[in-house]
């Protein structure tokens, strides 16, 4: 095996036995990199100097033992988060040339835990998409077969992690933006609760919903990222001042006792079978590890993109009013008057899509129209949040699909948003609720497209999640397996 | 016909904290172009805003001194529109839960008392401040302002002529001042007022078609366009005419106002909570604790000066106007207790040498309440006269020096020496003998006139009293 193939605690350990230098390491991610991106196309910008810069030092820390969970460890970084002085573009012209002079709190974080980070990837524009194919730096491809997405609008990280551009990545979260591609990439994917990890420095797309979250090739890796990155921040008053758990010390085998949910309004019609098929052998192993299964039901979940399509546009709206050309980014230099300035400064910076939901979301706030729409929304987010209330008393995890269907082909469905909305029904009501969920892979469909399995559980309960997935992980053969590149 | 006016006021209050309410600036005015800024001020990409505690405790001094109920949970609102010195496209304020509601303050406007009551208080954000290039079609944005705190504070439609509303914003600016959470600034825009008025025929309950005034910045200029409003409005009703529901903007140059472009005023602020922030808890604890580091505010003052000191109410009334000229007095009074005369001298020199545009700033003020004092004790003790006195206050009021020294450098110290001062007496009396036979005749207004003598030959330093004595006794 090369390198970058391996996963970060595999290499916690050929580096501090120092079998392998973070330099040597990084190098072969580059390589990789050199290799496959052309075809895949996981990356906006590359960090190659600074990043064998970073190796280096974290090399020097190894020799010395002192170094933190992920010395030397080479990430992707979703383009959504700020890095102090590495171009940070939402994957949208409008931030062509902007470079933050200030680090996204999860990024100190990974410094301080001696990560290596080689660069910025792909994703929907200002994380809205569910293909990753609405994106000002080309689309990136799936690596199991580059004609299909690779899905969003993490593309680029899930993208990343399975191509072994990367040892892991870090994604953000909106409405299913981590687990989904997650999932149609084969990669373990994990939302946080809403508040466990701090949104300081992620270009907010709709800011009650986003959380970042880690990408990652085994569900070990995933507990480890998690722990690096959790914690309150007092830069982010919705972050919460919750003890941060070993996330590690819940990867036992066995689930005696575990009551896992099964919610009937995750297997409606419209569910793909081969994705059926996969989810309930999923579930048969959770089984065959002890747990027990329950049917419940979520009955307001038919509500959940309804309601997410006013809710998250119209925080989105206000959020990116910001990007005017006033201070920042791109400015039309020939308009003569303020209006004309940031009518053709956003008309010509934002792309169709984020164009879109501005107007979906401002028409959704107008007077005369909040009520209908944008406190409807809020109420019914109220119902969806007492069904998980109710439903977690009766089971510790939901499990389900993540998508009803495996990844579509590229250009599939750009034409019709709505059926790329409603392909978000399954992983949305997480956010709404703020609950943690991760996708764990699950198998394949007969044309070798994966599936992912989606677990769901309570307010911080993420070791609840990790430990299901790390027990269905030991008991399918899916892990390892890489995609033909 | 008779119309009754009708006015609601939305003052706008800059608190005085170290630091902006949202990040760790300073607030500090007057420092270079966009050097109080961050990231956070900026609108930067992926910045959040974090709450400055001290915004909260200060808008609740403000909510429990005017007599508000307080909101124990309330709430962040955006309000959504483009401006260059809005660096988010959105003003963090509050809107459908404020932190206060449904408070009064009472007025006096020739002798009548009146309540005006209080809609609500809000905590916002600043935004910042456009610099037009008076040469070239090109504007400049300073951020410092960006992100100040202020609470707005939303009168009911209780305020019943121009007058009334200076006496409210009075009230206002006196109460701020008292709790020290706002300088009070009016030309440096740290207290602001916007307005709304209409009239309607005498004894009718709705209210007729309001207009907005706004670009007021002094308490004179507030009754003024409110005075010039009314009286447009009155023309045009009056004419038949109808008023239009319009923004104004007051024009202090030309003694009018002018409407606002329209384009400027046409927003829809699609209100909605902040995200980023959640709900402001206050607790009974936290109330309380505010409660109690409340200082003592203008009414309670009040009483206190007629009580304690025995000043008339109407200057109990005017010394307690500000918290700044309270304490002078309170300072003075303790090294020279005799309070009635210090409120003299205050309501008088004072007064009339610190009144400014908007009232008295005393804390400008040269001379020093202590040395006040030190005037009044050389008066009362004889070692310099009344009219001196106002010589040297002028001189002090100039230079600041302390009426010893003062007195000191110009030789005015009282002549209260008999030998001296009979010596003087008695030369006059020699080379004016008609006057003296006039006197003896009976005419004793003559005395004027030798008094007139001698203190031209002393430069008014003789002691006035002993002179008469002196004077009396020789012409016997
Ligand atoms: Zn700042």
């Amino acid at each position: 095996m090369k390198f970058n193939q391996y996963t970060i605690h595999e290499l916690q350990d050929k580096l501090a036995a120092r079998e392998i230098s973070a330099v040597e390491l990084t190098e072969a991610v580059f390589a990789r990199i050199a290799e496959v991106d052309d075809q895949v196309n996981a990356y906006i910008t590359l960090n190659k100097d600074e990043a064998l810069v970073q190796a280096a030092a974290a090399d020097k820390l190894l020799e010395q033992k002192k170094g933190g969970p992920l010395c030397g460890i080479p990430l992707a970084i979703k383009d959504v988060m700020c890095t102090r002085g590495l171009r940070t573009t939402a994957g949208s012209k409008i931030l062509e040339s902007f470079i933050p002079p200030y680090d996204a709190t999860v990024i100190e974080k990974l410094r301080e835990a001696g990560a290596v980070i080689c660069g910025k990837v792909s994703m929907d524009e200002f994380a809205m998409g569910s293909s990753n194919e609405n994106c000002a730096y080309g689309v990136p491809h799936n690596p199991w077969n580059l004609d299909y997405i690779c899905g969003g609008s993490s593309g680029g990280s899930a993208a990343a992690v399975a191509a072994d551009e990367c040892i892991a990545s870090l994604g953000s979260d909106t409405g299913g933006s981590i687990r989904q591609p997650g999932s149609h990439c084969s990669v373990v994917g994990l939302k946080p609760t809403y508040g466990r990890v701090s949104r300081f420095g992620l270009l907010a797309y709709a800011s009650s919903l986003d959380q970042i979250g880690p990408l990652t090739k085994d569900v070990r890796d995933c507990a480890l990222l998690l722990k690096v990155i959790s914690g309150y921040d007092r830069q982010d008053s919705t972050s919460v001042a919750q003890p941060v758990p070993d996330y590690l010390s819940a990867l036992e085998p066995g689930l005696d006792g575990l009551k896992i949910g099964i919610p009937r309004e995750y297997f409606a019609e419209g569910l793909d079978p081969e994705v059926n098929e996969a989810i309930l052998t999923g579930i048969a192993e959770l089984r065959g590890a002890g747990a027990e299964t329950v049917e419940v039901s979520l009955p307001h979940t038919d509500y959940g993109v309804a309601a997410y399509y006013i809710i998250a546009p119209a925080e989105a709206g206000s959020n990116l009013s910001r990007y005017d050309g006033v201070r920042f980014g791109y400015r039309d230099k020939e308009a003569d008057s303020l209006l004309e300035m940031y009518e053709k400064t956003r008309s010509q910076g934002f792309g169709d899509e984020v164009k879109r939901r501005i107007m979906i979301g401002t028409y959704a706030l107008s007077s005369g129209y909040y009520d209908a729409y944008y406190k409807k929304a809020s109420q019914v987010r109220t119902l969806i949040v007492e069904d998980y209330q109710k439903v977690f008393s009766q089971c510790d995890i939901l499990v389900s699909p993540v998508s009803p269907m495996p990844a579509w082909r590229l250009g599939e469905k750009t034409d019709d948003p709505l059926s790329m909305y409603l392909a978000d029904a399954l992983t949305i009501p997480a956010n709404l609720a703020g609950i943690p969920a991760l996708s764990v892979p699950c198998g394949f469909s007969s044309a070798g497209m994966p599936i992912g399995l989606q677990i769901q559980a309570g307010h911080f309960n993420e070791e609840k999640l990790l430990k299901a997935a790390f027990n269905l992980e030991s008991a399918l053969e899916v892990k390892g397996q890489k995609p033909k590149l | 016909m008779e119309f009754e006016t009708v006015i609601g006021l939305e003052v706008h209050a800059q608190l005085k904290t170290n630091s902006k309410i949202f990040c760790t600036c300073t607030t500090e005015f007057g420092r270079p172009p966009n050097s109080n800024t961050c990231p956070v001020c900026l609108g930067m990409p992926g910045v959040l805003p974090v709450l400055n505690k001290k915004v909260v405790e200060y808008a609740i001094k403000m909510s429990v001194a005017t007599n508000c109920a307080i909101n124990y949970r309330n709430q962040f609102a955006r309000k959504n529109y483009f401006y260059p010195d809005l660096p988010k496209g959105y003003q963090i304020s509050q809107f459908e839960l404020p932190i206060a509601e449904h408070g009064y303050v009472d007025i006096e406007v020739d002798g009548k008392i009146s309540r005006i009551g209080l809609t609500r208080i809000h905590m916002e954000e600043d935004a910042g401040k456009l610099i037009h290039d008076s040469h070239e079609p090109r504007s400049y944005v300073d951020l410092n302002r960006t992100g100040t705190p202020l609470i707005e504070i939303v009168s009911e439609p209780d305020i019943r002529s121009p007058r009334e509303a200076a006496a409210y914003l009075r009230k206002l600016h006196a109460i701020l001042r008292y709790l020290d959470i706002c300088d009070g600034n009016m030309q440096e825009g740290s207290f602001r007022c916007d307005a709304n008025i209409s009239l309607r025929p005498a004894g009718r309950d709705e209210f007729g078609t309001r207009t907005e005034l706004k670009n007021m910045n002094s308490f004179k200029n507030v009754q003024r366009a409110l005075e010039y409003e009314v009286r447009r409005q009155r023309d045009i009703l009056l004419d038949g005419g109808e008023i239009i529901q319009q923004t104004l903007l007051w024009d202090a140059d030309r003694n009018r106002t002018n409407p606002m472009r329209s384009k400027e005023e046409a927003h829809d602020y699609r209100y909605f909570p902040d995200p980023d922030l959640i709900p402001v808890v206050i607790d009974d604890a936290w109330l309380d604790q505010v409660k109690q580091s409340l200082p003592e505010l203008p009414e309670q003052k009040r009483a206190r000066f007629i009580d304690e000191f025995g000043l008339p109410a109407y200057d109990a009334e005017i010394i307690t106007s500000s918290r700044d000229l309270a304490e002078y007095f309170e300072t003075a009074e303790k090294i020279f207790p005799q309070p009635k005369k210090i409120s003299n001298w205050m309501m008088t020199e004072l007064m009339r040498e610190m009144k400014g545009e908007d009232g008295i700033n005393i804390s400008d003020c040269p001379v020093s309440p202590e040395n006040l004092a030190n005037l009044l004790i050389m008066i009362d003790k004889g070692a310099i006269s009344g009219k001196i006195g106002k010589t040297v206050f002028s001189e002090m009021m100039e230079s600041g020096k302390d009426p010893q020294t003062i007195v000191k450098e110009k030789n005015l110290v009282q002549m209260s020496d008999e030998s001296d001062l009979l010596k003087i007496i008695r030369e006059i009396l020699a080379d004016n003998p008609a006057q003296v036979t006039q006197f003896k005749e009976g005419k004793t207004k003559v005395m004027g006139f030798f008094i007139g003598r001698l203190m031209k030959k002393t430069k008014g330093k003789a002691n006035p009293k002993l002179a008469n004595q002196l004077f009396a006794q020789e012409l016997k």
